[in-house]
C-alpha cells in the first residue's frame, strides 16, 4: 500500500485519469464537478496532454468522440444539466460501439434545480442516457478511494466492451476530503484494430460510424451489441455487503446514502435488528444476483436515495417483488439524517415482520 | 502522355447522389487535393449529417461521421489526439450553418488546424427540401412554401462573411461548382485549404456554392442556371480572410 495523501474526491479523480493513462480531457464549467475541470487545465499541460474548455457540453462530448474513435483514452465530466446535453454524443458512442469515460457529479434537478447532492440521474444512466436502445457502465463510488480505484475500472471496462463508463457521482463524493492511496490500477491491452489511425497507405480505410439504413443490418447490430451487455451483466457487477449475513432487513443505498445507512444499520443492530446493506457499486450492471440471494433470508427491503424513488423499481425488479421495499429518500440537495434512516429500518422490521 | 484518372483517395463505391448533383465534383476536388499533397494515408475525414452523411463510403480514408452540426467539434478531437492527422469535415448548410452554428464558430475562434469543406446549396437536401439557414430571400422550399419571408424567418446566414470576423480563421473562401473556370479555382482553394493545415496555419474553411436539382425542381442545366443568377449574387465569390496574404501586405 502507498503512502496516502488528503484529497478532495474531484481531484483524486482527475489524478487517477491522469494516472490511468488518460490525456485528454474536455469539458464545460458546471457545478459542483469544476474541481475535475480546473485540475486537468493545471497538469494536463505539463504532462503533453490536451486540456480543453469547449463551447458547450454538445461540442465537448463530441471531442470525446473524435477522440475516442482514433483509440485513445479521453474522458469528460459535468453535472446533470450538462450530462443531458450530453446524452446526444452518448448514444453516438454506444452506436459507434467507441470507449470512454464520463463523470456525471450530480445535482438536484429537473431542470437547473440546485447545486447540492443528489442521486436523481439514475434512470437517466442505468438506462442509456440518449435515444435508441443502449447501456453504459454505471460506477457509483462511496468514498474518495473509490473515485480513485473507479476510474481505472471505468477506462478498463470501458475499452474491453467498447462501451462507455460513467462513474456516477454527487456533490458529496466530489467535495469532500479524504486519505486516498494513489496506485496504478489495472491497465490492460484490449484490441484497437476498429480505430482511426490514418491507412498509412498500407490497408483498408477504417470507419466509425452509426447510421445504418438496412433493418435487417441495424437489428444484427443491436443484438449483437446486447448481446455483449449479456456478458457486462453477468461478469461485472460489482457491490459491497455490510452486515449481511443473518439481515432480514435489507437497505440498497449507493454513494452517499450508503454511508448514512451503514450508521443507521449500526444503530438499528444495537436496538435488536437485523439489518445489513448491500450497495452496488456497479448501478448497470445492477447486482441483480446479490439482491435475489439477499430475499432469502431479508423480510423487507428499504432503498435509501437521494432522489423521488429511482433505484427502488431495480431492487423490485431484482427480487421480483417478493418483499416490500420501502423508500428512504431526500430530495432537492438534502441528504437522509441518520435518525431518518434508522426510522425506516424499525418501519420495514414491522411491515416484513421480522421478529 | 495525361492520363485522366480515378484519385486515389476516392473509393470504387457508386454514389447515391442524385443526377446532375455537383456533390460528386466537390468529393473528387478534395480527393485531388489529398492525392497531390501526399497525405492520403494520414488523412482522417469527418462525415456529418445531410445527403454527404455516407461520404465515408466514397473518401479512401479513415472516417468517422458525426451528429447533426457536430463534426468541427469530432474533428477538434481527431485533430487534438494526433496533430499529425489531417482531418477535414466536409459538410452542408443545415448542419453547419444552422444545428451546428456554435461548434463552427467555436472551431474558428479557436484557430482549429482543421479543413472544413461546406457545401452551400441553399436547402436541406437529405430531408426533401426544407428552408435551409442560406435559403434565398423569397425561395421557396418545402417548409417555405410562399418563399422565404424575412419578415418572419430573418435572413440567410453568410458564413465566409461571418467567420471573417473571427481572429483564430486563417483562410475562408468561397468558391462555386457551377463552370469549368469555378471548379478549377475551387480546386486550388480546398487544395490550399489543405495545405494550410499541414503547414499548421490554422482553421480553413472553403464554401462551395452547389446545386440541389431535386429539391430545387430544376434541371441539373438550370440549376447552374439557378446557381449563377440567384445564388452568386447573394453569396459573392472570393477570398474573405487569408492570414498569410494579410502578413505579407
Amino acid at each position: 500500500m502507498s503512502e496516502k495523501v488528503l484529497m478532495k474526491g474531484n481531484e483524486a479523480l482527475a489524478e487517477a485519469a491522469i494516472m490511468a493513462g488518460c490525456r485528454h480531457y474536455f469539458g464545460y464549467p458546471i457545478t459542483p464537478q469544476t474541481e475535475v475541470a480546473a485540475y486537468m487545465s493545471k497538469r494536463m499541460p505539463k504532462i503533453d496532454g490536451v486540456f480543453l474548455q469547449a463551447e458547450s457540453e454538445l461540442a465537448a462530448i463530441n471531442m470525446v468522440i473524435g477522440v475516442a474513435s482514433t483509440g485513445k483514452r479521453v474522458m469528460t465530466s459535468s453535472s446533470s444539466p450538462g450530462i443531458s446535453l450530453k446524452s446526444e454524443g452518448i448514444s453516438y458512442l454506444a452506436g459507434c460501439d467507441l470507449p470512454a469515460l464520463i463523470v456525471n457529479v450530480q445535482r438536484g434537478g429537473p431542470g437547473l434545480g440546485g447545486i447540492q447532492p443528489s442521486q436523481s440521474d439514475y434512470f437517466h444512466a442505468t438506462r442509456g442516457a440518449g435515444h435508441g436502445d443502449s447501456h453504459m457502465i454505471v460506477l457509483a463510488p462511496a468514498s474518495v478511494q473509490e473515485m480513485v480505484d473507479l476510474v481505472f475500472k471505468g477506462f478498463d471496462l470501458a475499452e474491453k466492451y467498447r462501451m462507455t463508463s460513467m462513474i456516477l457521482s454527487d456533490g458529496t463524493m466530489g467535495q469532500m476530503m479524504e486519505p486516498v492511496s494513489l496506485e496504478i490500477g489495472e491497465i490492460n491491452e484490449y484490441d484497437k484494430s476498429w480505430a482511426l489511425t490514418g491507412t498509412k497507405c498500407e490497408r483498408e480505410p477504417r470507419i466509425v460510424n452509426s447510421l445504418c439504413l438496412q433493418p435487417e443490418e441495424l437489428e444484427r447490430q443491436n443484438f449483437a451489441r446486447f448481446e455483449r451487455y449479456k456478458v457486462v451483466e453477468e461478469k461485472e457487477p460489482m457491490y459491497e455487503q455490510y452486515r449481511m449475513d443473518d439481515a432480514e432487513v435489507c437497505i440498497v443505498a449507493f454513494g452517499v446514502a450508503s454511508r448514512i445507512s451503514k450508521n443507521a444499520i449500526d444503530l438499528a443492530r444495537e436496538q435488536g435488528i437485523k439489518a445489513g446493506m448491500i450497495r452496488p457499486i456497479t448501478l448497470w450492471p445492477f447486482p441483480k444476483k446479490a439482491l435475489s440471494a439477499a430475499a432469502g433470508r431479508a423480510k423487507a427491503f428499504v432503498s435509501v436515495e437521494l432522489s423521488m424513488g429511482q433505484m427502488i423499481e431495480d431492487i423490485e425488479l431484482a427480487i421480483r417483488c417478493s418483499r416490500p421495499v420501502l423508500l428512504c429518500n431526500r430530495v432537492g440537495g438534502i441528504i437522509p439524517t441518520v435518525e431518518e434512516v434508522l426510522a425506516k429500518i424499525v418501519e420495514a422490521s414491522k411491515v416484513g415482520g421480522a421478529e | 502522355m495525361m492520363v485522366f484518372e480515378k484519385p486515389k483517395a476516392l473509393t470504387d463505391n457508386v454514389m447515391h447522389y442524385c443526377p446532375g448533383c455537383t456533390h460528386g465534383i466537390i468529393h473528387r476536388l478534395v480527393a485531388e487535393a489529398i492525392d497531390e499533397l501526399g497525405v492520403r494515408g494520414r488523412t482522417i475525414g469527418v462525415a456529418s449529417v445531410g445527403c454527404s452523411v455516407m461520404s465515408y463510403n466514397y473518401f479512401n480514408v479513415d472516417m468517422v461521421q458525426a451528429a447533426h452540426g457536430r463534426a468541427p467539434a469530432v474533428a477538434t478531437g481527431v485533430k487534438r489526439s494526433d496533430p499529425n492527422n489531417i482531418v477535414f469535415t466536409y459538410q452542408g448548410d443545415g448542419d453547419l450553418a444552422a444545428i451546428g452554428t456554435a461548434e463552427t464558430v467555436h472551431s474558428a475562434a479557436r484557430g482549429e488546424n482543421i479543413t472544413v469543406i461546406f457545401v452551400n446549396n441553399a436547402i436541406y437536401g437529405m430531408t426533401g427540401g426544407q428552408m435551409a439557414p442560406t435559403t434565398l430571400p423569397g425561395q421557396i422550399t418545402q417548409t417555405s412554401p410562399y418563399g422565404r419571408d424575412v419578415k418572419t424567418v430573418g435572413y440567410p446566414v453568410k458564413v465566409c462573411e461571418m467567420l471573417a470576423q473571427l481572429d483564430g480563421a486563417a483562410y475562408l473562401e468561397r468558391v462555386a461548382v457551377n463552370d469549368v473556370k469555378n471548379v478549377r479555382n475551387a480546386k486550388r482553394a480546398i487544395k490550399k485549404a489543405f495545405q494550410n493545415q499541414i503547414d499548421g496555419k490554422g482553421f480553413s474553411l472553403i464554401e462551395v456554392l452547389s446545386t440541389c436539382p431535386t429539391n430545387w425542381g430544376l434541371t441539373p442545366q438550370k440549376a447552374l442556371e439557378w446557381l449563377e443568377e440567384n445564388m452568386m449574387p447573394y453569396y459573392p465569390l472570393g477570398v474573405y480572410k487569408d492570414k498569410e496574404a494579410q502578413a505579407n501586405d
